[in-house]
């Protein structure tokens, strides 16, 4: 069975054998993982298989196996976020997504490990330990999604899910060389999604090819009444990807090409554009000028909407459970040894921020900052179709290495925050290699046009060979 | 008379009301219904805040809050926020409470009273909707509990918080308050305030232009009332020890009568509130004019129409008016009999009896109250008779008429008293001689023997009456 096939090879695969031997051959591929990109296969997954074969399940996506991030709630599937908080709890229902991507026949194959709560950029601080880089061991995946970027990477499943609240789905997708969505605010319903920073975060797919980003998005996409915050658009993604990009208008901003940035990778999404030239589109540069505070406050309001939303972990209903003489030692000492250094470093930094008295100064003013990050996009993408640029300013770095420094883990989301501050789609594709690790072009467009994005990403592809290069030790 | 307030008491409150006449909670489809359920039976991922739910707004808990908005004569905000509100408690599954911050559904209205000194205005600050959390229960009491458990049935239940200004001068003022806005909200069928925990109030209380002090944990009107009258004295007293009284939250123990001091102002909870992320902000002002469509008529406008309509008295019409239940069954009434009569009989004599075995208007029929009032206008029973009447239907049911069959309590007719009158005068010519000679004890000779031919129930004036007029002849 080979490794990085895409959905119609594995629809082939399941008319020439089953759905059933399909997913084996993927359990058996994870058996033999040194990545540590699951947390937990699912017993019942070759069960599904089998139904789906002896029913003749007609869905878009029968048969198709598919991994899901620790923090996406799964019916009888333990869902963790990777924290020591959340270990035993199993959810009694299924997130959204999951509903959809069951009716459409998917197969689910267990979880995958992610940075606690998605507090990261390297999945580094999962209670599970690091999952490795399928192109380098020695180097992070990214974050926070990185067990969902790097199985896919390593052919362990064909499409994942991830969240994106400041890059997590786009940077683990840059630093494995794969592809991944993260769509505008409201296009997919987060419920069953364990809240980060609400304001921010979008369930997106991860794969090898754009045109199953599309497939997957074709499913999960569209309103849910449980969701206020989901909007009701028309979903079709796969039918525009064919039409050309001729006479697309790209912008280059300016500031996602500043300092910090690597040499290799800004030749690299340069080389990219001067593709997007040769296919018939053209570029100009734009200005997205409050980028540099983009990043301030981003964390502010993530930390602030954290604070908030992981005070529901106390230990008196489900997960991990300190022992304490009366309920407030018992739910201090829960979340004392239950949450991990990073975590706690965001739950404190977002309660001061939202105190009295400082409220206005940290919390109040990033929202501000929203807004004018969010009006440069208005402005920049009024002008041009799309926005491109480097997803990660680097490629992926060591396991180690920014760790203990919180603030330069913090910076190699500089490109990547201001597009969840703005609540617009941008998608992560493979554009290249630099030092033998994978780099990412970020294209990034207006308010629920994702199909341009899309169709940007999915032509460029067909015109390079990155995606088609595959991690060594990878069949 | 004007009430002078000698302590300047200033009381403001502070009232939940649980609509608890929803079918769903405020943000899940979780029934409502849960009152003789099973604890934690009435739950869901929303309302027990698992990890990923998200709430949605219940839109027919927003068309009640506009509704009792208008009825407090606030105005309606035009777009209305959800705020988190963060602390912790074992009752809170979220860590935070879902309410209302700085866009309150509605605001700046007011409900008149009947105060100390004839009608007062309070002021009512805002509304605003938030969810209940659940309920704890102690094993044993509080203080020496071996455990406590956690019912989350309640958790999710919509409340509108109604916060008044501090224009309440005494604890009766207050406890009129709140009678009033009971009174309104059963106008609005909004709620059951007869189903545990449906009216919850918190009070504050300031003497002498002094700190305001919060009292916390009232489970009734009569608590209200008693509450308040102990925390008055109590800030009195230790200012007339030369103490001085300082912000702080106290609990009212209501088996003894008392406030405890819970914290002080340094101890205040800081509650972080924020914009609810998962509610997108709501515009309302467009629902409006539908809901004032489906508003009834309220006290007040009621008590003018009755006044006006059935000529009745203020005092009467008000007593009438204040139950919508007290006041659908009069008019029922007066559809068969005179409406002024009907006042005295309902508003008086039936409440008054109903008051005394603490019993609703319900524990009484709209028929047997109008056959007791056509027999006392027919003349056929007495008015006593009546009363009685009323109050055996009350302890042992039955119908009028069976009751005054057993009793014997119909008035004899008026051609048998005549004809006793006759008889009485035709076989006892001597002491009508007498009678007629001025000797005026003779009558009560003659009426005995008129009310031995009538078996004693005939009415003795009335047969006196009787033979003085037939004695002129």
């Amino acid at each position: 069975m080979a490794a990085w096939t895409d959905i119609s090879g594995i629809r082939q695969k399941i008319a020439d054998s089953s759905a059933e031997e399909v997913t084996a051959s993927y359990i058996d591929i994870i058996g033999k993982s040194k990545i540590n990109g699951f947390t937990t296969l699912w017993d019942e997954a070759i069960n599904v298989a089998r139904d789906i074969d002896a029913n003749s399940h007609d869905g878009p996506l029968a048969g198709v196996p598919i991994a899901i991030k620790e923090n996406i709630s799964t019916k009888g599937i333990s869902t963790t976020c990777s924290s020591k908080i959340l270990q035993g709890y199993v959810p009694p229902y299924d997130a959204h997504v999951i509903e959809r991507l069951k009716e459409a026949g998917a197969v689910i194959l267990g979880k995958t490990n992610m940075d606690e709560f998605a507090m990261g950029t390297s999945t580094e601080s999962s209670y599970y330990g690091p999952t490795l880089n399928p192109w380098d061991p020695s180097r992070v995946p990214g974050g926070s999604s990185g067990g969902s970027a790097a199985v896919v990477a390593a052919g362990e499943a064909p499409v994942s899910l991830g969240s994106d609240t400041g890059g997590s789905v786009r940077c683990p997708a840059a630093f494995c060389g794969t592809v991944g969505l993260k769509p505008t605010y409201g296009c997919i319903s987060r419920y069953g999604l364990i809240s980060y920073a609400n304001s921010l975060e979008q369930i997106g797919p991860l794969a090898t090819n754009v045109a199953d980003i599309a497939a997957i998005m074709e499913v999960v996409a569209g309103h849910d009444p449980r969701d206020s915050t989901s909007i009701n658009k028309e979903n079709t993604y796969i039918d525009a990807l064919a039409e050309g990009v001729e006479g697309m208008r790209i912008g280059v901003p300016e500031e996602y090409l500043s300092h910090g940035i690597d040499e290799k990778v800004e030749k690299l999404v340069w080389d990219s554009i001067h593709t997007f030239e040769d296919l018939g589109a053209s570029y100009e540069n734009v200005s997205l000028p409050h980028t540099r505070y983009a990043l301030a406050a981003y964390y502010i309001i993530a930390m602030s909407e954290a604070s908030s939303n992981l005070a529901r972990f106390d230990g008196t209903r489900y997960g991990f459970c300190a022992e304490g003489d009366n309920w407030h030692l018992m739910a201090s000492k829960t979340r004392a040894e239950g949450f991990g250094a990073e975590v706690k470093r965001r739950i404190l930094l977002g309660t001061y921020a939202l105190s009295a008295g400082y409220q206005d100064k940290y919390y109040l003013k990033a929202l501000k900052v929203r807004t004018l990050v969010k009006q440069d996009f208005e402005r920049a993408l009024a002008n041009v179709d799309v926005l491109m640029g480097p997803t990660m300013p680097t490629p992926a770095f060591r396991i180690g290495e920014k760790i203990g420094d919180p603030l330069s883990l913090y910076m190699s989301d500089v490109n990547t925050v201001p597009i969840n501050l703005a609540g617009v789609p941008s998608i992560s594709v493979p554009c290249g290699f630099a030092d033998n690790m994978p780099v990412g072009l970020q294209i990034t467009g207006t308010h629920f046009d994702e199909k341009t994005i899309m169709k940007a990403a999915y032509n460029f592809e067909q015109n390079t060979e990155h995606h088609k290069k595959r991690p060594p030790e990878v069949a | 008379m004007v009430y002078d307030n000698p302590d300047d008491v200033k009381i403001g409150l502070e009232v939940h009301v649980q609509l608890n006449k929803l079918k769903t909670k405020l943000f899940c489809g979780c029934s409502t219904d849960y009152h003789n359920s099973d604890p934690n039976s009435h739950v869901c991922p929303v309302c027990l805040g698992l990890p990923g739910s998200l709430p949605v707004i219940n839109e027919r808990a927003v068309e009640f809050a506009i509704k009792i908005g208008l009825a407090l004569n606030c105005s309606i905000v035009e777009q209305t926020q959800f705020h988190r509100k963060n602390y912790y408690y074992p009752d809170l599954p979220k860590g935070f409470q879902t309410t209302q911050y700085d866009y309150p559904i509605a605001g700046n209205g007011k409900i008149v009273i009947e105060g100390e000194d004839g009608e007062r205005v309070i002021r009512i600050t805002r509304a605003h909707m938030e969810e209940d959390p659940g309920r704890l229960q102690h094993i044993g009491n509080i203080e020496r509990s071996k455990g406590t458990l956690i019912n989350y049935n309640r958790s999710g239940m919509a409340l509108i918080e109604i916060v008044s200004e501090p224009d309440m001068r005494s604890p009766k003022e207050a406890r009129r308050y709140l009678d009033k806005l009971r009174s309104i909200l059963d106008y609005l069928d909004v709620f059951n305030g007869d189903l545990e925990g449906a009216m919850r109030v918190d009070a504050n209380v300031s003497v002498f232009n002094g700190q305001r002090v919060e009292v916390k944990n009232i489970s009734s009107f009569k608590g209200a009332e008693r509450a308040l009258l102990y925390e008055i004295m109590r800030q009195k007293n230790h200012i007339r020890r030369g103490g001085t009284i300082t912000m702080e939250t106290r609990h009212f123990d209501e088996a003894r009568g008392v406030t405890l001091s819970m914290r002080t102002k340094e101890e205040e909870h800081d509650y972080r509130y924020f914009p609810e992320p998962d509610l997108v902000p709501l515009r309302v002002a467009d629902r409006v004019p539908e809901v004032i469509k489906t508003l009834p008529e309220l006290p007040d406008a009621k008590k003018e129409r009755f006044m006006k309509e059935y000529n009745i008295a203020d005092m009467h019409a008000r007593a009438l008016t204040i139950e919508i239940k007290v006041a659908n069954f009069y008019e029922e009434v007066v559809s068969k009999v005179d409406p002024k009569v009907a006042a005295v009989w309902v508003a008086d004599i039936l409440k008054g009896e109903l008051n005394y075995r603490d019993l609703t208007i319900d524990a009484f029929r709209v028929e047997d109250i109008v056959d007791v009032m056509e027999l006392v206008i027919a003349n056929s029973i007495t008015e006593q008779s009546g009363v009685e009447i009323i109050r055996t239907v009350l302890d042992h049911g039955g119908k009028p008429q069976d009751i005054i069959n057993k009793k014997g309590l119909l008035k004899v007719e008026d051609n048998i008293v005549a004809k006793a009158v006759e008889e009485a005068i035709a076989q006892n010519p001597e002491a009508v001689a007498d009678y007629r000679a001025g000797k005026e004890k003779s009558l009560n000779f003659i009426v005995g023997k008129v009310m031995q031919k009538t078996k004693g129930r005939a009415d003795a004036r009335e047969a006196r009456e009787r033979l003085i007029e037939k004695l002129k002849e």
